[in-house]
Protein backbone atom coordinates (compact mmCIF):
# COMPACT_ATOMS: atom_id res chain seq x y z
CA UNK A 1 0.00 0.00 0.00
CA UNK A 2 1.52 3.25 -1.19
CA UNK A 3 0.41 5.41 1.75
CA UNK A 4 1.86 2.92 4.25
CA UNK A 5 5.18 2.87 2.46
CA UNK A 6 5.31 6.66 2.25
CA UNK A 7 4.35 6.93 5.91
CA UNK A 8 7.34 4.73 6.76
CA UNK A 9 9.60 6.89 4.58
CA UNK A 10 8.56 10.01 6.49
CA UNK A 11 8.70 8.44 9.96
CA UNK A 12 12.11 6.92 9.28
CA UNK A 13 13.49 10.43 8.77
CA UNK A 14 11.37 12.21 11.39
CA UNK A 15 9.39 10.12 13.84
CA UNK A 16 8.21 13.25 15.65
CA UNK A 17 5.96 14.42 12.80
CA UNK A 18 2.50 15.03 14.23
CA UNK A 19 -0.43 13.02 12.97
CA UNK A 20 -1.93 16.17 11.46
CA UNK A 21 1.26 17.05 9.60
CA UNK A 22 1.61 13.48 8.37
CA UNK A 23 -1.96 13.61 7.11
CA UNK A 24 -1.27 16.85 5.24
CA UNK A 25 1.88 15.47 3.64
CA UNK A 26 0.29 12.19 2.58
CA UNK A 27 -3.00 13.78 1.54
CA UNK A 28 -5.11 11.52 3.78
CA UNK A 29 -7.27 12.05 6.90
CA UNK A 30 -5.60 12.21 10.32
CA UNK A 31 -7.78 9.23 11.30
CA UNK A 32 -6.25 7.25 8.42
CA UNK A 33 -2.75 8.11 9.63
CA UNK A 34 -3.62 6.96 13.15
CA UNK A 35 -5.02 3.74 11.78
CA UNK A 36 -2.03 3.06 9.49
CA UNK A 37 0.41 3.65 12.33
CA UNK A 38 -1.60 1.37 14.62
CA UNK A 39 -1.54 -1.34 11.93
CA UNK A 40 2.19 -0.95 11.32
CA UNK A 41 2.83 -1.25 15.04
CA UNK A 42 0.54 -4.25 15.42
CA UNK A 43 2.14 -5.98 12.44
CA UNK A 44 5.58 -5.55 13.98
CA UNK A 45 6.74 -3.30 11.14
CA UNK A 46 7.30 -0.34 13.47
CA UNK A 47 9.03 -1.44 16.66
CA UNK A 48 9.56 1.92 18.24
CA UNK A 49 10.63 5.54 17.90
CA UNK A 50 14.08 6.73 18.92
CA UNK A 51 16.15 9.89 18.83
CA UNK A 52 19.40 9.83 16.87
CA UNK A 53 21.91 11.03 19.46
CA UNK A 54 25.51 12.08 19.05
CA UNK A 55 26.67 10.79 22.44
CA UNK A 56 30.15 12.22 21.91
CA UNK A 57 28.72 15.71 22.01
CA UNK A 58 27.70 15.45 25.65
CA UNK A 59 30.10 14.91 28.52
CA UNK A 60 28.84 11.56 29.53
CA UNK A 61 30.48 8.20 29.69
CA UNK A 62 29.15 6.26 26.78
CA UNK A 63 31.19 3.61 24.99
CA UNK A 64 30.07 1.56 22.02
CA UNK A 65 31.65 -1.36 20.28
CA UNK A 66 30.99 -3.55 17.29
CA UNK A 67 31.62 -7.16 18.03
CA UNK A 68 32.23 -9.83 15.41
CA UNK A 69 31.03 -13.17 16.60
CA UNK A 70 31.73 -16.61 15.22
CA UNK A 71 29.65 -19.57 16.30
CA UNK A 72 29.55 -23.28 15.67
CA UNK A 73 26.14 -24.78 15.04
CA UNK A 74 25.10 -28.30 15.96
CA UNK A 75 22.00 -30.41 15.37
CA UNK A 76 20.07 -28.87 18.26
CA UNK A 77 21.29 -25.30 17.99
CA UNK A 78 20.74 -22.95 15.07
CA UNK A 79 21.40 -19.21 14.62
CA UNK A 80 17.96 -18.40 16.02
CA UNK A 81 18.61 -20.16 19.28
CA UNK A 82 21.93 -18.38 19.75
CA UNK A 83 20.40 -15.02 18.79
CA UNK A 84 17.59 -15.54 21.30
CA UNK A 85 20.12 -15.74 24.09
CA UNK A 86 22.14 -12.74 23.02
CA UNK A 87 19.29 -10.28 22.37
CA UNK A 88 18.13 -10.56 25.96
CA UNK A 89 21.09 -8.54 27.27
CA UNK A 90 20.12 -4.84 27.55
CA UNK A 91 23.75 -3.99 26.75
CA UNK A 92 23.22 -5.36 23.24
CA UNK A 93 21.88 -2.57 21.03
CA UNK A 94 21.67 -4.50 17.80
CA UNK A 95 22.28 -8.03 16.64
CA UNK A 96 22.50 -9.09 13.04
CA UNK A 97 23.35 -12.28 11.20
CA UNK A 98 25.69 -11.28 8.38
CA UNK A 99 27.38 -12.83 5.40
CA UNK A 100 31.17 -12.91 5.15
CA UNK A 101 33.98 -13.77 7.51
CA UNK A 102 31.95 -14.01 10.69
CA UNK A 103 28.40 -14.91 11.67
CA UNK A 104 26.94 -12.24 13.93
CA UNK A 105 27.53 -8.49 14.11
CA UNK A 106 26.65 -7.11 17.55
CA UNK A 107 26.55 -3.54 18.73
CA UNK A 108 27.17 -3.18 22.42
CA UNK A 109 27.14 -0.10 24.65
CA UNK A 110 28.44 0.46 28.14
CA UNK A 111 29.77 3.09 30.50
CA UNK A 112 33.44 2.29 29.93
CA UNK A 113 35.71 0.18 27.77
CA UNK A 114 36.23 -1.98 30.81
CA UNK A 115 32.55 -2.69 31.30
CA UNK A 116 32.06 -3.50 27.62
CA UNK A 117 35.10 -5.82 27.63
CA UNK A 118 33.86 -7.50 30.76
CA UNK A 119 30.44 -8.01 29.23
CA UNK A 120 31.94 -9.70 26.15
CA UNK A 121 34.29 -11.92 28.10
CA UNK A 122 31.82 -12.84 30.85
CA UNK A 123 28.53 -13.02 29.01
CA UNK A 124 29.12 -13.58 25.31
CA UNK A 125 32.34 -15.56 24.98
CA UNK A 126 31.25 -18.28 27.42
CA UNK A 127 28.17 -19.19 25.34
CA UNK A 128 28.99 -22.78 24.32
CA UNK A 129 28.46 -22.26 20.57
CA UNK A 130 30.62 -19.13 20.42
CA UNK A 131 34.05 -19.90 18.99
CA UNK A 132 35.50 -16.42 18.56
CA UNK A 133 34.82 -12.77 19.33
CA UNK A 134 36.56 -9.70 17.90
CA UNK A 135 35.69 -6.41 19.59
CA UNK A 136 36.01 -3.07 17.77
CA UNK A 137 35.57 -0.05 20.03
CA UNK A 138 33.97 2.87 18.25
CA UNK A 139 36.28 5.85 18.30
CA UNK A 140 34.19 8.44 16.49
CA UNK A 141 30.79 8.56 14.80
CA UNK A 142 30.25 10.57 11.64
CA UNK A 143 26.80 9.39 10.66
CA UNK A 144 24.11 7.40 12.38
CA UNK A 145 20.50 6.61 11.59
CA UNK A 146 20.97 8.28 8.20
CA UNK A 147 21.99 11.56 9.83
CA UNK A 148 25.34 13.23 9.35
CA UNK A 149 26.91 14.43 12.61
CA UNK A 150 29.25 16.99 11.03
CA UNK A 151 28.46 20.59 10.23
CA UNK A 152 24.93 20.87 8.99
CA UNK A 153 24.55 21.89 5.37
CA UNK A 154 24.33 25.63 5.16
CA UNK A 155 21.66 26.99 2.83
CA UNK A 156 23.70 29.34 0.71
CA UNK A 157 21.05 29.93 -1.92
CA UNK A 158 19.99 33.47 -2.75
CA UNK A 159 17.00 34.25 -0.56
CA UNK A 160 14.85 35.18 -3.55
CA UNK A 161 15.50 33.97 -7.08
CA UNK A 162 13.50 33.53 -10.30
CA UNK B 1 27.79 54.98 -21.07
CA UNK B 2 26.05 54.29 -24.34
CA UNK B 3 23.57 51.46 -23.72
CA UNK B 4 21.89 49.71 -26.67
CA UNK B 5 18.16 50.34 -27.07
CA UNK B 6 17.17 46.68 -26.89
CA UNK B 7 18.86 46.40 -23.49
CA UNK B 8 17.46 49.70 -22.31
CA UNK B 9 13.98 48.51 -23.27
CA UNK B 10 14.15 45.71 -20.72
CA UNK B 11 13.30 46.76 -17.15
CA UNK B 12 15.10 45.39 -14.13
CA UNK B 13 13.53 42.23 -12.74
CA UNK B 14 10.88 42.75 -10.05
CA UNK B 15 12.47 39.85 -8.18
CA UNK B 16 15.49 42.00 -7.46
CA UNK B 17 13.53 44.29 -5.15
CA UNK B 18 12.30 41.40 -3.03
CA UNK B 19 15.73 39.89 -2.94
CA UNK B 20 17.10 43.11 -1.50
CA UNK B 21 14.27 43.44 1.04
CA UNK B 22 14.77 39.84 2.16
CA UNK B 23 18.55 40.24 2.40
CA UNK B 24 18.11 43.13 4.85
CA UNK B 25 17.06 40.85 7.68
CA UNK B 26 18.43 37.60 8.98
CA UNK B 27 15.30 35.97 10.42
CA UNK B 28 13.64 35.42 7.06
CA UNK B 29 12.25 32.07 6.00
CA UNK B 30 12.34 32.26 2.25
CA UNK B 31 9.71 30.63 0.11
CA UNK B 32 10.95 32.80 -2.70
CA UNK B 33 13.68 30.55 -4.00
CA UNK B 34 13.50 29.18 -7.53
CA UNK B 35 15.93 26.33 -7.05
CA UNK B 36 16.09 23.05 -5.12
CA UNK B 37 17.15 23.08 -1.46
CA UNK B 38 18.90 19.76 -2.02
CA UNK B 39 22.48 19.55 -3.23
CA UNK B 40 23.36 17.64 -6.38
CA UNK B 41 23.53 13.88 -5.74
CA UNK B 42 26.88 12.99 -4.20
CA UNK B 43 27.76 10.54 -6.97
CA UNK B 44 27.41 13.33 -9.55
CA UNK B 45 29.53 15.66 -7.43
CA UNK B 46 32.28 13.05 -7.05
CA UNK B 47 32.27 12.46 -10.81
CA UNK B 48 32.91 16.18 -11.27
CA UNK B 49 35.70 16.13 -8.67
CA UNK B 50 37.20 13.03 -10.26
CA UNK B 51 37.23 14.65 -13.70
CA UNK B 52 39.09 17.63 -12.25
CA UNK B 53 41.62 15.38 -10.54
CA UNK B 54 42.27 13.64 -13.83
CA UNK B 55 42.81 17.02 -15.45
CA UNK B 56 39.78 16.86 -17.75
CA UNK B 57 39.52 20.60 -18.11
CA UNK B 58 39.47 21.17 -21.87
CA UNK B 59 36.61 22.15 -24.16
CA UNK B 60 34.25 19.45 -25.32
CA UNK B 61 32.65 19.15 -28.74
CA UNK B 62 30.32 22.09 -29.47
CA UNK B 63 27.34 19.79 -29.11
CA UNK B 64 28.59 18.46 -25.78
CA UNK B 65 30.23 15.18 -24.85
CA UNK B 66 28.99 12.36 -27.04
CA UNK B 67 28.47 10.06 -24.02
CA UNK B 68 26.31 12.69 -22.34
CA UNK B 69 24.18 13.15 -25.45
CA UNK B 70 23.64 9.40 -25.59
CA UNK B 71 22.51 9.31 -21.95
CA UNK B 72 20.20 12.27 -22.58
CA UNK B 73 18.65 10.53 -25.62
CA UNK B 74 18.01 7.46 -23.49
CA UNK B 75 16.62 9.45 -20.55
CA UNK B 76 14.07 11.51 -22.50
CA UNK B 77 12.73 8.40 -24.24
CA UNK B 78 10.62 7.84 -21.08
CA UNK B 79 8.45 10.74 -22.28
CA UNK B 80 8.28 9.30 -25.80
CA UNK B 81 10.88 11.78 -27.09
CA UNK B 82 13.22 10.25 -29.67
CA UNK B 83 16.27 12.29 -30.63
CA UNK B 84 19.53 11.26 -32.24
CA UNK B 85 22.61 12.03 -30.11
CA UNK B 86 24.49 12.79 -33.35
CA UNK B 87 22.63 15.79 -34.64
CA UNK B 88 19.48 16.41 -32.64
CA UNK B 89 20.81 17.19 -29.15
CA UNK B 90 22.82 20.24 -28.07
CA UNK B 91 24.24 20.52 -24.56
CA UNK B 92 24.11 24.10 -23.29
CA UNK B 93 25.20 26.25 -20.37
CA UNK B 94 21.97 25.89 -18.45
CA UNK B 95 18.54 25.66 -20.02
CA UNK B 96 18.69 29.47 -20.02
CA UNK B 97 21.33 29.44 -22.75
CA UNK B 98 19.18 27.04 -24.76
CA UNK B 99 16.22 29.44 -24.57
CA UNK B 100 18.42 32.33 -25.65
CA UNK B 101 19.94 30.31 -28.51
CA UNK B 102 16.51 29.26 -29.72
CA UNK B 103 15.24 32.83 -29.72
CA UNK B 104 18.30 34.06 -31.59
CA UNK B 105 18.18 31.15 -34.04
CA UNK B 106 14.47 31.31 -34.87
CA UNK B 107 13.35 34.90 -34.39
CA UNK B 108 13.86 37.53 -37.06
CA UNK B 109 13.72 41.22 -36.12
CA UNK B 110 10.07 42.16 -35.76
CA UNK B 111 8.82 38.59 -35.46
CA UNK B 112 6.10 37.99 -32.92
CA UNK B 113 6.82 35.59 -30.07
CA UNK B 114 3.83 34.50 -28.00
CA UNK B 115 4.59 34.04 -24.30
CA UNK B 116 1.92 32.75 -21.95
CA UNK B 117 1.60 34.65 -18.71
CA UNK B 118 2.38 34.31 -15.90
CA UNK B 119 5.68 32.75 -16.86
CA UNK B 120 9.36 32.61 -16.06
CA UNK B 121 10.83 36.09 -16.08
CA UNK B 122 13.53 35.54 -18.74
CA UNK B 123 11.35 34.89 -21.77
CA UNK B 124 10.16 38.42 -22.54
CA UNK B 125 13.63 40.00 -22.16
CA UNK B 126 15.06 37.12 -24.23
CA UNK B 127 12.61 37.87 -27.02
CA UNK B 128 13.59 41.54 -26.95
CA UNK B 129 17.31 40.78 -26.98
CA UNK B 130 16.66 38.67 -30.09
CA UNK B 131 14.86 41.60 -31.73
CA UNK B 132 11.42 40.00 -31.52
CA UNK B 133 8.13 41.41 -30.28
CA UNK B 134 6.71 39.60 -27.23
CA UNK B 135 2.99 38.93 -27.24
CA UNK B 136 1.49 38.11 -23.85
CA UNK B 137 -1.11 35.35 -23.78
CA UNK B 138 -3.02 35.17 -20.53
CA UNK B 139 -3.64 31.99 -18.59
CA UNK B 140 -6.21 32.00 -15.80
CA UNK B 141 -6.67 30.63 -12.34
CA UNK B 142 -10.08 29.24 -13.33
CA UNK B 143 -8.34 27.12 -16.01
CA UNK B 144 -5.71 26.00 -13.47
CA UNK B 145 -3.30 28.19 -15.47
CA UNK B 146 -3.42 25.88 -18.50
CA UNK B 147 -2.83 27.58 -21.85
CA UNK B 148 -6.03 27.48 -23.90
CA UNK B 149 -6.69 27.99 -27.61
CA UNK B 150 -9.36 30.57 -26.71
CA UNK B 151 -6.75 32.67 -24.99
CA UNK B 152 -4.27 32.20 -27.85
CA UNK B 153 -6.92 33.34 -30.31
CA UNK B 154 -8.10 36.25 -28.22
CA UNK B 155 -4.59 37.63 -27.86
CA UNK B 156 -3.91 37.41 -31.61
CA UNK B 157 -1.36 34.60 -31.32
CA UNK B 158 -2.59 33.13 -34.62
CA UNK B 159 -0.24 35.63 -36.27
CA UNK B 160 2.70 34.77 -34.01
CA UNK B 161 5.83 33.17 -35.44
CA UNK B 162 7.01 31.47 -32.29
CA UNK B 163 5.38 30.28 -29.06
CA UNK B 164 7.33 29.74 -25.84
CA UNK B 165 5.63 27.03 -23.83
CA UNK B 166 6.68 26.25 -20.26
CA UNK B 167 4.93 23.33 -18.50
CA UNK B 168 5.30 22.26 -15.73
CA UNK B 169 5.17 25.98 -15.16
CA UNK B 170 7.22 28.40 -13.16
CA UNK B 171 5.63 30.30 -11.32
CA UNK B 172 2.25 28.55 -11.14
CA UNK B 173 3.22 24.89 -10.81
CA UNK B 174 0.59 24.14 -13.48
CA UNK B 175 0.96 21.13 -15.77
CA UNK B 176 -0.85 20.37 -19.03
CA UNK B 177 -2.27 16.96 -19.98
CA UNK B 178 -2.30 15.45 -23.46
CA UNK B 179 -5.77 16.67 -24.36
CA UNK B 180 -4.97 20.25 -23.37
CA UNK B 181 -1.64 20.16 -25.20
CA UNK B 182 -3.25 18.66 -28.32
CA UNK B 183 -5.46 21.71 -28.69
CA UNK B 184 -2.41 24.00 -28.50
CA UNK B 185 -0.49 21.71 -30.87
CA UNK B 186 -3.29 21.85 -33.47
CA UNK B 187 -3.33 25.63 -33.15
CA UNK B 188 0.42 25.78 -33.78
CA UNK B 189 0.24 23.44 -36.78
CA UNK B 190 -2.73 25.36 -38.27
CA UNK B 191 -0.96 28.69 -37.84
CA UNK B 192 2.56 27.47 -38.67
CA UNK B 193 4.00 28.46 -35.29
CA UNK B 194 7.38 27.20 -34.08
CA UNK B 195 7.35 26.09 -30.44
CA UNK B 196 10.14 26.50 -27.90
CA UNK B 197 9.08 24.06 -25.17
CA UNK B 198 10.91 24.75 -21.91
CA UNK B 199 10.43 21.48 -20.03
CA UNK B 200 13.02 22.05 -17.32
CA UNK B 201 10.56 20.80 -14.65
CA UNK B 202 9.45 17.73 -16.62
CA UNK B 203 10.82 15.29 -14.05
CA UNK B 204 8.94 17.06 -11.26
CA UNK B 205 5.29 16.18 -11.79
CA UNK B 206 3.04 14.68 -9.15
CA UNK B 207 0.33 12.11 -9.70
CA UNK B 208 0.65 12.19 -13.46
CA UNK B 209 3.32 11.81 -16.11
CA UNK B 210 4.76 14.73 -18.01
CA UNK B 211 3.59 15.05 -21.62
CA UNK B 212 5.82 16.81 -24.15
CA UNK B 213 4.13 18.76 -26.91
CA UNK B 214 6.85 17.53 -29.29
CA UNK B 215 5.35 14.02 -29.15
CA UNK B 216 2.00 15.19 -30.58
CA UNK B 217 1.15 14.86 -34.31
CA UNK B 218 2.82 17.45 -36.53
CA UNK B 219 4.85 18.93 -33.67
CA UNK B 220 8.25 17.24 -33.74
CA UNK B 221 9.37 19.15 -36.82
CA UNK B 222 8.34 22.52 -35.34
CA UNK B 223 9.42 22.10 -31.73
CA UNK B 224 12.64 22.64 -29.83
CA UNK B 225 12.45 20.86 -26.48
CA UNK B 226 14.59 22.35 -23.73
CA UNK B 227 15.49 20.60 -20.51
CA UNK B 228 18.44 20.43 -18.14
CA UNK B 229 19.94 19.21 -14.91
CA UNK B 230 19.24 22.16 -12.62
CA UNK B 231 15.88 21.21 -11.19
CA UNK B 232 15.59 17.41 -11.34
CA UNK B 233 19.19 16.81 -10.26
CA UNK B 234 19.55 19.91 -8.07
CA UNK B 235 22.49 21.11 -10.15
CA UNK B 236 21.55 24.77 -10.72
CA UNK B 237 25.03 26.14 -10.05
CA UNK B 238 26.68 23.69 -12.43
CA UNK B 239 24.85 25.40 -15.30
CA UNK B 240 23.93 22.57 -17.60
CA UNK B 241 20.97 22.21 -19.92
CA UNK B 242 20.19 20.87 -23.36
CA UNK B 243 18.05 21.44 -26.41
CA UNK B 244 16.54 18.80 -28.69
CA UNK B 245 14.97 19.20 -32.08
CA UNK B 246 15.21 18.43 -35.77
CA UNK B 247 18.79 18.55 -37.17
CA UNK B 248 18.27 21.88 -38.98
CA UNK B 249 17.06 23.55 -35.77
CA UNK B 250 19.83 22.17 -33.59
CA UNK B 251 22.38 23.10 -36.27
CA UNK B 252 21.09 26.69 -36.28
CA UNK B 253 21.29 26.92 -32.48
CA UNK B 254 24.72 25.34 -32.50
CA UNK B 255 25.89 28.01 -34.92
CA UNK B 256 25.19 30.68 -32.31
CA UNK B 257 26.45 28.45 -29.49
CA UNK B 258 29.80 27.64 -31.15
CA UNK B 259 30.63 31.32 -31.60
CA UNK B 260 29.34 32.56 -28.26
CA UNK B 261 29.83 29.69 -25.79
CA UNK B 262 31.95 27.17 -27.67
CA UNK B 263 30.92 24.37 -25.32
CA UNK B 264 29.04 23.88 -22.08
CA UNK B 265 31.11 23.58 -18.86
CA UNK B 266 33.16 20.38 -19.06
CA UNK B 267 33.14 19.62 -15.32
CA UNK B 268 29.37 19.91 -15.27
CA UNK B 269 29.12 17.53 -18.22
CA UNK B 270 31.00 14.87 -16.25
CA UNK B 271 28.65 15.39 -13.32
CA UNK B 272 25.65 15.12 -15.65
CA UNK B 273 26.83 11.85 -17.18
CA UNK B 274 27.05 10.34 -13.70
CA UNK B 275 23.71 11.89 -12.75
CA UNK B 276 21.97 10.18 -15.66
CA UNK B 277 23.94 6.97 -15.18
CA UNK B 278 23.33 6.36 -11.50
CA UNK B 279 21.28 9.03 -9.74
CA UNK B 280 17.73 8.06 -10.69
CA UNK B 281 16.96 6.98 -7.13
CA UNK B 282 18.16 10.30 -5.72
CA UNK B 283 15.85 12.16 -8.11
CA UNK B 284 12.95 9.96 -7.09
CA UNK B 285 13.62 10.64 -3.41
CA UNK B 286 13.71 14.39 -4.01
CA UNK B 287 10.51 14.17 -6.04
CA UNK B 288 8.75 12.30 -3.22
CA UNK B 289 9.93 14.91 -0.72
CA UNK B 290 8.66 17.76 -2.95
CA UNK B 291 5.35 15.98 -3.34
CA UNK B 292 4.87 15.66 0.43
CA UNK B 293 5.71 19.33 0.89
CA UNK B 294 3.36 20.23 -1.95
CA UNK B 295 0.48 18.40 -0.29
CA UNK B 296 1.41 19.92 3.05
CA UNK B 297 1.44 23.46 1.71
CA UNK B 298 -1.80 23.06 -0.26
CA UNK B 299 -3.43 21.53 2.78
CA UNK B 300 -2.29 24.40 5.01
CA UNK B 301 -3.49 26.98 2.48
CA UNK B 302 -6.87 25.35 2.44
CA UNK B 303 -7.01 25.44 6.25
CA UNK B 304 -6.11 29.16 6.22
CA UNK B 305 -8.80 29.82 3.66
CA UNK B 306 -6.21 30.90 1.11
CA UNK B 307 -7.42 30.19 -2.44
CA UNK B 308 -5.04 27.96 -4.37
CA UNK B 309 -5.54 25.63 -7.31
CA UNK B 310 -3.87 22.22 -7.11
CA UNK B 311 -0.45 22.71 -8.68
CA UNK B 312 0.89 19.38 -9.91
CA UNK B 313 4.35 20.29 -11.14
CA UNK B 314 7.67 22.00 -10.40
CA UNK B 315 7.98 23.09 -6.74
CA UNK B 316 5.63 26.04 -6.65
CA UNK B 317 2.17 26.77 -5.35
CA UNK B 318 0.40 29.88 -6.60
CA UNK B 319 -2.18 31.01 -4.07
CA UNK B 320 -4.44 33.99 -4.57
CA UNK B 321 -4.81 36.10 -1.43
CA UNK B 322 -6.68 38.76 -3.42
CA UNK B 323 -5.82 42.44 -3.60
CA UNK B 324 -2.41 43.86 -4.31
CA UNK B 325 0.06 40.99 -4.41
CA UNK B 326 3.11 43.22 -4.11
CA UNK B 327 1.78 44.95 -1.00
CA UNK B 328 0.81 41.56 0.45
CA UNK B 329 4.30 40.15 -0.13
CA UNK B 330 5.97 43.23 1.32
CA UNK B 331 3.75 43.22 4.42
CA UNK B 332 4.24 39.50 4.91
CA UNK B 333 7.99 39.94 4.76
CA UNK B 334 7.89 42.98 7.01
CA UNK B 335 5.62 41.62 9.73
CA UNK B 336 6.34 37.88 9.68
CA UNK B 337 9.70 37.49 8.00
CA UNK B 338 8.37 35.19 5.28
CA UNK B 339 9.56 35.89 1.74
CA UNK B 340 7.38 34.97 -1.23
CA UNK B 341 7.41 36.39 -4.74
CA UNK B 342 4.47 38.53 -5.89
CA UNK B 343 2.77 36.93 -8.90
CA UNK B 344 2.76 40.15 -10.91
CA UNK B 345 6.54 39.84 -11.26
CA UNK B 346 5.79 37.03 -13.71
CA UNK B 347 3.50 39.08 -15.92
CA UNK B 348 0.01 40.53 -15.84
CA UNK B 349 -1.66 37.14 -15.44
CA UNK B 350 0.08 36.66 -12.12
CA UNK B 351 -1.44 39.73 -10.51
CA UNK B 352 -3.18 39.03 -7.21
CA UNK B 353 -1.22 35.81 -6.70
CA UNK B 354 1.93 34.76 -4.85
CA UNK B 355 4.58 32.32 -5.94
CA UNK B 356 5.31 30.10 -2.96
CA UNK B 357 8.26 27.80 -3.45
CA UNK B 358 8.23 24.63 -1.39
CA UNK B 359 11.88 23.87 -2.19
CA UNK B 360 12.54 24.35 1.52
CA UNK B 361 13.01 21.88 4.36
CA UNK B 362 9.89 20.66 6.15
CA UNK B 363 10.77 22.36 9.43
CA UNK B 364 11.04 25.81 7.82
CA UNK B 365 8.00 25.14 5.71
CA UNK B 366 5.90 24.40 8.80
CA UNK B 367 7.09 27.53 10.54
CA UNK B 368 6.49 29.63 7.42
CA UNK B 369 2.92 28.31 7.11
CA UNK B 370 2.26 29.13 10.77
CA UNK B 371 3.54 32.65 10.23
CA UNK B 372 1.43 33.07 7.10
CA UNK B 373 -1.61 31.90 9.04
CA UNK B 374 -0.90 34.44 11.78
CA UNK B 375 -0.48 37.12 9.13
CA UNK B 376 -3.80 36.28 7.50
CA UNK B 377 -5.60 36.17 10.85
CA UNK B 378 -4.19 39.52 11.96
CA UNK B 379 -4.89 41.21 8.67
Amino acid sequence: MAAKRELLDVLSTDARESVDDLARQLDVDPETVEQLIAELEAEGVIHGYQAVIDWDSINDSHVSAFVELNVELDRETGYEEIADRIVKFPTVQSLRLVSGDYDFAIEVTGESMQSVSRFISEQIAPIPEVTQTVTHFIMDTYKDGGMEFGDRDRDDRLSVSP
Amino acid sequence: MRIADRVRSVPESGIRKFFELAEERDDVISLGVGEPDFSAPWAARTAAIDSLERGRTSYTSNLGKRELREYIAEDVSRWGLEYSPDEEILVTTGASEAVDLALRAFVNPGDTVAVHEPSYISYVPGVRFAGGEPLGVATYAEDDFVLTVESLQKSGAADADVLILCYPNNPTGAVMNERELSAVADFCVDNDILVIADEIYAALTYGREHVSIATLPGMRERTIVINGFSKAFAMTGLRLGYAMGPPAGIDAMNRVHQYTMLSAPTTAQFAAIEALRSCGDAVEEMRSAYNRRRRFVLSRFSEMGLDCFEARGAFYAFPEPGGDDEAFAEDLLESQGVAVVPGSVFGEGGRGHLRVSYATGMRDLKEAMNRMETFLTDR
